[in-house]
């Protein structure tokens, strides 16, 4: 499953970055602290916060993650999205919260779990 | 190979472009991809700490044959209980730091799982030495 299918079966917000939207998708992982997120998200899965400083772009890139999908209705700030764009990482936005677009990334990705 | 790199302390829109140069080179020389995730996850921890603790810092990365030791040394307030800065879930991160994400007392321990040698020097009010080693 690519970036783009997520954007289209989830309804997501694509804030910048669009050059990544073909990225293949392996997995999720959700979490607000950036450690831990550097410690244990894997290459190619998407990344589900509420940060929205560019920061974590940084850590999105060090760890090739497929996307970054921000909660709540949540706006990026513009740095965020500037470095997006350079880094080719697609910066996603929903209107839920965060336990339930993982819930549905999870089913989206895990149709029979 | 040698490169260094200056840390600007407090400044967090620069945190993470030593790890990004460091990676980028490391993967120019073919270093098995694990091991270039594992040296990037614990040098943006000590990276990210000196933006967030120190004044600023000096990143010097040595790449040879079969090992990558980066020295991390900054001028800042230094360490007066390494292992209690050890500890997972300790911080003395201020609450801004928090907010972003950051100081959650995971960052030495991060570093302690990712390379093979860890050495922390500190001199309260003068400043902190890291030194991560990995071995591939």
């Amino acid at each position: 499953m690519k970036v783009s299918d997520l954007v289209n079966e989830l309804s997501l917000t694509v804030f910048s970055g669009q050059a990544g939207l073909d990225h293949d998708v392996t997995g999720g992982y959700t979490s607000d602290l950036l450690s831990d997120v550097m410690g244990n998200v894997d290459e190619g899965q998407v990344w589900i916060t509420l940060q929205t400083h560019r920061n974590i772009m940084a850590v999105a890139s060090l760890k090739e993650v497929a996307a970054v999908i921000l909660v709540k209705g949540l706006e990026p700030a513009a740095d965020t999205m500037v470095q997006s764009h350079e880094e080719g990482i697609p910066l996603l936005g929903t209107s839920l919260e965060a336990f339930e677009i993982s819930g549905r990334l999870y089913q989206l990705l895990n149709p029979r779990g | 190979m040698e490169l260094t790199y200056e840390v600007e302390g407090g400044n967090f829109s620069k945190a993470g472009h030593a790890s990004s140069s460091i990676k980028k080179v490391l993967k120019q020389l073919n270093v098995d991809p694990k091991v270039v995730k594992r040296v990037v996850v614990a040098l943006y921890e000590a990276e990210v700490n000196v933006v967030a603790h120190a004044y600023n810092g000096i990143i010097t990365a040595r790449v040879e044959q079969g090992s990558v030791s980066i020295e991390v040394r900054d001028q800042g307030p230094g360490i007066p209980d390494i292992p209690l800065a050890m500890q997972a879930g300790y911080s003395t991160a201020s609450a801004k730091v928090r907010e972003m994400g950051f100081g959650a007392g995971m960052g030495l321990p991060n570093m302690k799982k990712n390379v093979d040698v860890l050495n922390i020097s500190s001199q309260v009010g003068v400043g902190t030495r890291v030194e991560l080693i990995t071995y591939f």
